[in-house]
């Protein structure tokens, strides 16, 4: 099978739905001509033109407004925000204008709203360009959240997004854009609510979002050359969750550790930690485990940047002593 | 005033007739809610547009069904002018299943899209983007309808406001800005709360502007006329500042209001400047209709809403199944 970028996944999961509906269309910082700083959308004005890949100014809550509004009455814009960090600038559009809309509504209104995004550190970029936002928005009833994962999760979502009648924030890994995965030629959606099993194991669970999936599969090949067998199993979506497939690998496995790049304390780590413990204690034979992010605003120094995300020896060395029973 | 009013010729009675039936359908909801109120039979509280009504009027009988408004927490007034029904407004300010939003919104979020409301807003300033982002829709979909936003004093404080008249300015948006000037930000001035000219802030981005008064129906109603054509010819962005006046407090529960205005400056609005008040005499004036014909208007009006009242009084509440409904389009919220 082929391989591309995440990158050009993102862009031809756009393009092929832009050709599919008229009705969608994309705004943002740079997003035409520049093809945004990424370079993830280059091709698509030169296809669309203006009317469709429409250049904002630098006005977050305005476009991120304007795109409420747009969906509301026929159109269904992919709003692009440069990072993921600026989500804060448009909190009360997207949270109590986009989210709330169809509910209190009573159901007439919909917002098919998508807002591709970004997160992740250790790009060196410091405290206000590499957070990992997502949890805050999934806390909010009325939002899906999606975590792509590799190219191919980036394209099978981003069409499911743009096709679904609610709002969707997607955050992209900013550092995965070059990195290449196996994309088929021919059309695929990937359904929300559905994680993904990306090995199999029996010893341990690892539950992992976005970026930390790579991380959580190389950890899983440390552990195997220790024969400990590691489950890697990514969500994909946090919003829907599917929690079926989550409980179901702890009950295999009797041990988990959930491994996110948000902050640990408060996000998605403690959220899938709790469920497990509401409905699967019983099948454990060892405490949940959480590594997130440190509980800091990312420093800039590449020396402390490095010691405030999850690596695979962290991570590999926390499974073990799960497995070890040493914790 | 009297000039506006003096040059209109002698003809479309029905219309002005039905102008004047929209500003009294308004007033005697308000007085029907705010009695709600003060007899504890309305969940929270409301924002009162009594006083108000020539703005709303004025405006939305310019408008096609079709076209678009957003509106603000004090929004009855914008909704009953696009066209709602007093029993489906009052279920819905007394929380029941067959409200607009079946009882899920309440006073502050009620929309109704089959007239082209797309829902109030409890935010200030919240739905400009809305608003603009449908004038995106229309320009972009190839329609005619142009949209309105309604916003009071207190949203000219709101950076998103802004944000958004600048791209409507870039791209030419069929969108109209109506700043309704009714003196007070809540318990506060405007003149303490906006510096310098309010029409300037919108004519730096290029956008023309417009100042009426709001208790002029026929004025307000002329202005939204041309621009609302010249919107749909792709004149558009307009920005339009309405003077009127709030005759009650900031909400329902606000009656001691001597703090920050007096009862001299309300009685002077209610008795000199009514916008009903003052139509009807022009109706009368010009023979379009007799004291007796506007008495009975406001009898049946006044009828039809004391019979919305007891129907929602007795409506049903929404099932307990409602409450995980409408979160998502196709997903049910669990506990």
């Amino acid at each position: 099978m082929r391989e591309i970028t995440l990158s050009k996944a993102v862009n031809e999961a756009i393009s092929e739905e832009m050709r599919r509906d008229p009705t969608v269309l994309v705004l943002g910082e740079d997003v035409a001509e520049a093809g945004t700083p990424f370079k993830v959308l280059s091709g698509l004005v030169e296809e669309f033109g203006r009317e469709r890949v429409m250049d904002t100014p630098i006005s977050e809550p305005g476009f991120v407004g304007i795109a409420v509004g747009a969906a509301l009455t026929g159109l269904r814009p992919i709003v692009d925000l440069m990072f993921g960090d600026f989500i804060f600038l448009v909190m009360d559009q997207l949270c109590n204008q986009a989210a709330k809309t169809h509910y209190m509504s009573g159901g007439k209104l919909n917002v098919p709203l998508v807002v591709r995004t970004n997160l992740g550190a250790t790009r060196r970029s410091a405290a206000q360009h590499s957070q990992s936002l997502h949890a805050l928005i999934a806390h909010i009833p009325g939002i899906k959240v999606a975590l792509p994962s590799s190219a191919y999760e980036a394209k099978g979502l981003m069409k499911t997004a743009i096709r679904d009648n609610n709002p969707v924030v997607i955050f992209e890994d900013k550092l995965m854009y070059q990195e290449k995965a196996q994309v088929p030629e021919e059309e695929y959606l990937i359904p929300f609510g559905t994680a993904g099993v990306l090995r199999e194991g029996s010893d341990v669970t690892l539950i992992a979002t976005s970026s930390m999936v790579q991380v959580a599969s190389k950890a899983a090949d440390i552990l195997a050359a220790e024969r400990i067998s590691a489950e890697v199993i990514d969500p994909r979506t946090i919003v829907p969750l599917d929690e079926e497939s989550l409980l179901k690998s702890v009950q295999k496995t009797s041990r988990v550790v959930i491994i996110d790049e948000g902050h640990k304390s408060l996000g998605v780590t403690a959220e899938i930690g709790s469920r497990i413990n509401e409905k699967a204690f019983y099948h454990l034979d060892a405490p949940v485990q959480r590594m997130g992010a440190l509980d800091v605003p990312v420093p800039f120094s590449p020396v402390l940047e490095d010691l405030t995300v999850p690596t695979p020896d962290k991570v590999a060395a926390r499974a073990r002593a799960l497995v070890r029973g040493e914790l | 005033m009297k000039a506006a009013m003096s040059e209109t010729p002698r003809k479309n009675t029905e219309a002005y007739l039905h102008m004047y039936q929209q500003m009294v359908r308004i007033r005697a909801f308000e007085d029907n809610a705010n009695q709600l109120y003060l007899s504890a039979k309305m969940p929270g509280l409301t924002h009162m547009y009594s006083g108000q009504e020539a703005v709303a009027v004025g405006i939305c009988e310019a408008l096609e069904r079709t076209d678009k408004i957003t509106s603000t927490h004090r929004g009855h007034g914008h909704c009953i002018a696009k066209g709602a029904q007093f029993r489906e407004m009052f279920c819905e300010l007394l929380g029941r299943a067959e409200g607009y939003c079946r009882g899920k919104g309440g006073s502050m979020h009620i929309a109704d899209q089959d007239n082209g409301n797309l829902g109030a807003n409890a935010i200030v300033g919240g739905s400009a983007g809305i608003a603009t982002g449908a004038a995106l829709s229309a320009k972009r979909l190839g329609r005619k309808d142009v949209a309105v936003c309604f916003f009071g004093d207190g949203a000219l404080g709101q950076g998103l406001l802004y944000e958004v008249m600048n791209m409507a300015a870039l791209w030419k948006l069929p969108v109209i800005y109506v700043c309704e000037n009714n003196l007070y930000g809540q318990y506060t001035k405007v003149e303490e709360m906006a510096a310098g000219q309010i029409t300037a802030r919108a004519a730096a981005f290029g956008i023309e502007t417009f100042e009426a008064d709001g208790q002029d129906v026929l004025a307000v109603f002329r202005l939204a006329q041309t621009l609302v054509s010249r919107a749909r010819k792709g004149d558009g962005p307009f920005f339009v500042v309405l003077n009127t006046y709030r005759y009650m407090g900031h909400h329902v529960g606000d009656t001691n209001r001597e703090y920050y205005r007096s009862k001299e400056e309300e009685t002077y609005w209610k008795t000199k400047r009514d916008p009903i008040a003052n139509f009807g005499q022009w109706l009368q004036k010009e023979g379009l209709a007799s004291a007796e014909d506007l008495a009975a208007i406001d009898a049946e009006i006044r009828a039809d809403a004391e019979k919305a009242v007891n129907y929602a009084l007795a409506a049903p509440f929404p099932d307990a199944g409602e409450v995980g409904r409408h979160v998502f389009t196709d997903l049910l919220a669990t506990a």
